[in-house]
């Protein structure tokens, strides 16, 4: 009970006397801020990413691409390997027929609204049952490609990033003119980053014969995937790995895993700025009230009440800090539609995406940097002699 | 150790060692300090006044010797108990007052009832009387800039007195105030020990202030060079 009552009344003074030091607390808490926003931006900006890929991939779909090719850009499936496919176990079929979807994925030029700076964009040819395995693709303006034509839909984020994709739009690539005639969404996966076309007229206008780069699947409800492999194990004239579409894009977002990396390791270097500045800042503080400590202290209170007091005053500044840091991040970055390169060379388009689990990443590292800065200052505080503290009363 | 000693000083030694040299305070400091007593010590700066201010207080340890408070040994005592001794037994009065400038009037004398188990109200109860004592009952929650040196030192005294400590020790309590406002402090130091027993002990430079105190001891160097009566048992060391 004492304790406490005395660990609040040296809180409560410490942070009533918080005006007399007004700008150094203030340098603190701003070097808190500046931390953790840095550190948020970074977090959020890999966790946008993240959810931009993995939110793409489906556990019932199939994935096949070529043995040994890390991505679909670097792989290639012929028209019979297709139909083999289509064989396989365990692959569900609608009144069409069975849900497989043969793809092309080609890259093409698209000018970034930002900067001005041409980038790459997938240009993504499939049939109408390539529709079927996105299962949240919707057309949000005009209408679906007509197959066999040079009609073209966008996604989303291409319209957000890049300049001349509005609906109606004519837009050149090399020799090849199409025309946009429809905007889909995906519900912010990475499909939105591309263009979808026929896959036949892509087969022609890029002289890619009969052949596709990537085969999608629609799995039955039991169907499994080592039983896939068995098959295309046991039919020579299949050379391709099969693994499931989440799985794909689980492994393509790991090979951006460097920005949360990054992030932290920028935010470490700053983070031992920022507590420089704070323990100068408590340091300050505790020099500022060595003769009210020492008079608390010669009255009685306990030197761990003085620890406590100054702690709490350098986890107060840090944290507020680290809440400013966060309302920052949040308000600058938080559905910040950006992009970036992925794996396969093109433009991802995603949006920062701050979590309440990011914040508290944040608020952690506020903490540690308050706790770091006040503790020794605190250290230093009590475990002066009172009679050597008051040497520096008036 | 007599009942009616309230302190009693063995063979004290204080030294401090300053690179590789070591300054000897006191050596060999015997005194005793009774019950109800008004104590004045002076001595010319660097004599050991506030140095043995700080060993009765219980902020300084000596390095020799045995001092017992209330025939018990308080040298040798932890950080902790010290801590808990001085908020039971002392209060404390200084030169320049030493109040919390971010409390007020009120909540700095509150500050040693909350080393107590005393409920909200029961403290509140004491520092209003305390605060009636000293002639600032109106005064309550203003706050320490917005009073005079005199005021300062009333509230001083009534955090000093809040909790009824059975020894006041004031290091100059009257050394940053004029004439009149001095007298008045030392009048009210003087009622204290009077109507409410209070022993005190006080150092000060001011001949004058010495006057209020019912016994005067001269500090130089370390040792006692006057011994004013008997009720003050002091020996100067051989």
């Amino acid at each position: 009970m004492s304790l406490l009552a005395q660990s609040s009344a040296v809180i409560g003074m410490n942070i009533k006397s918080l005006p007399r030091r007004l700008w150094m607390s203030l340098a603190m808490v701003l070097a808190s801020a500046v931390v953790v926003a840095v550190l948020l931006a970074f977090l959020a900006m890999a966790k946008g990413f993240e959810a931009t890929l993995q939110s793409a991939g489906q556990e019932d779909v199939a994935f096949f691409i070529r043995t040994g090719s890390a991505a679909e850009l670097n792989s290639s499936v012929m028209k019979e390997q297709v139909d083999l496919l289509r064989e396989a176990p365990g692959i569900a079929s609608n009144e069409n027929g069975k849900l497989v979807s043969p793809e092309l994925y080609v890259i093409v030029d698209g000018t970034k609204k930002s900067s001005g700076t041409d980038a790459n964009i997938p240009l993504r040819g499939m049939e109408p049952q390539g529709l079927a395995l996105r299962h949240n693709f919707k057309l949000v303006q005009g209408r679906l490609f007509t197959p066999g034509t040079d009609e073209l839909i966008v996604g989303e984020g291409v319209l957000r990033q890049f300049e001349g994709f509005e609906l109606g739009n004519e837009v050149r690539f090399g020799k090849n003119r199409w025309t946009v005639v429809g905007v889909f969404s995906t519900g912010g996966n990475v499909f939105e980053s591309e263009l979808w076309a026929d896959a036949k007229v892509i087969q022609t206008l890029y002289n890619r014969g009969s052949s596709y780069q990537s085969v999608r699947a629609k799995l039955t409800a039991d169907a499994k995937l080592e039983d896939i492999q068995a098959y295309i194990k046991n039919e020579p004239r299949l050379n391709q790995e099969v693994q499931t579409e989440a799985n794909y894009f689980a492994v393509q977002g790991e090979g951006l895993s460097y920005m949360a990396i990054f992030g932290r390791v920028i935010s470490a270097v700053m983070a031992l700025g920022a507590l420089a500045g704070a323990l100068n800042t408590m340091y300050t503080s505790v020099s500022d009230r060595a003769k009210e400590i020492a008079t608390l202290r010669a009255i009685g209170f306990s030197n761990l009440s003085a620890f406590i007091g100054t702690m709490a005053e350098a986890l107060v500044l840090a944290l507020l800090g680290g809440f400013l840091g966060a309302l920052a991040a949040f308000l600058l970055f938080d559905g910040l539609s950006t992009s970036t390169l992925s794996g396969s060379f093109t433009q991802v388009v995603f949006s920062f995406e701050m979590s309440g689990q990011l914040v508290m990443q944040g608020i952690w590292l506020a903490l540690i940097i308050g706790f770091i800065s006040g503790f020794f200052p605190a250290w230093r505080a009590t475990s002066v002699p009172v009679a050597v503290a008051f040497q520096s009363r008036g | 150790m007599s009942d009616e000693n309230l302190f009693e000083l063995k063979a004290v030694a204080k030294r401090f060692k300053k690179g590789k040299e070591t300054i000897s305070i006191f050596d060999d400091l015997n005194m005793t300090i009774k019950r109800g007593d008004f104590l004045a010590i002076m001595g010319p700066s660097g004599s050991g006044k506030t140095t043995l201010l700080n060993l009765l207080g219980g902020v300084d340890q000596p390095t020799g010797g045995e001092i017992s408070f209330d025939g018990a040994r308080i040298d040798g005592l932890s950080e902790g108990e010290l801590a808990k001794w001085r908020a039971n037994n002392i209060g404390f009065i200084f030169q320049f007052y030493n109040l919390m400038p971010m409390l007020n009037a009120a909540k700095n004398v509150e500050l040693p009832l909350l080393l107590t188990s005393l409920s909200s109200k029961q403290r509140q109860q004491r520092v209003d009387t305390a605060l009636q004592l000293v002639g600032l009952a109106d005064r309550a929650k203003h706050m320490p800039s917005e009073m005079s040196g005199g005021q300062l030192q009333r509230v001083a005294i009534a955090r000093a007195v809040v909790s009824d400590p059975k020894l006041l020790l004031c290091d100059e309590p009257t050394g940053d105030l004029d004439r009149q406002t001095a007298d008045e402090i030392l009048e009210m130091l003087q009622l204290l020990n009077r109507e409410f027993g209070k022993t005190i002990i006080m150092v000060t430079h001011d001949p004058a202030a010495a006057r209020y105190a019912s016994h005067t001891l001269h500090l130089d160097k370390g040792q006692f060079v006057d011994k004013e009566d008997d009720d003050v048992l002091q020996e100067k060391s051989a």
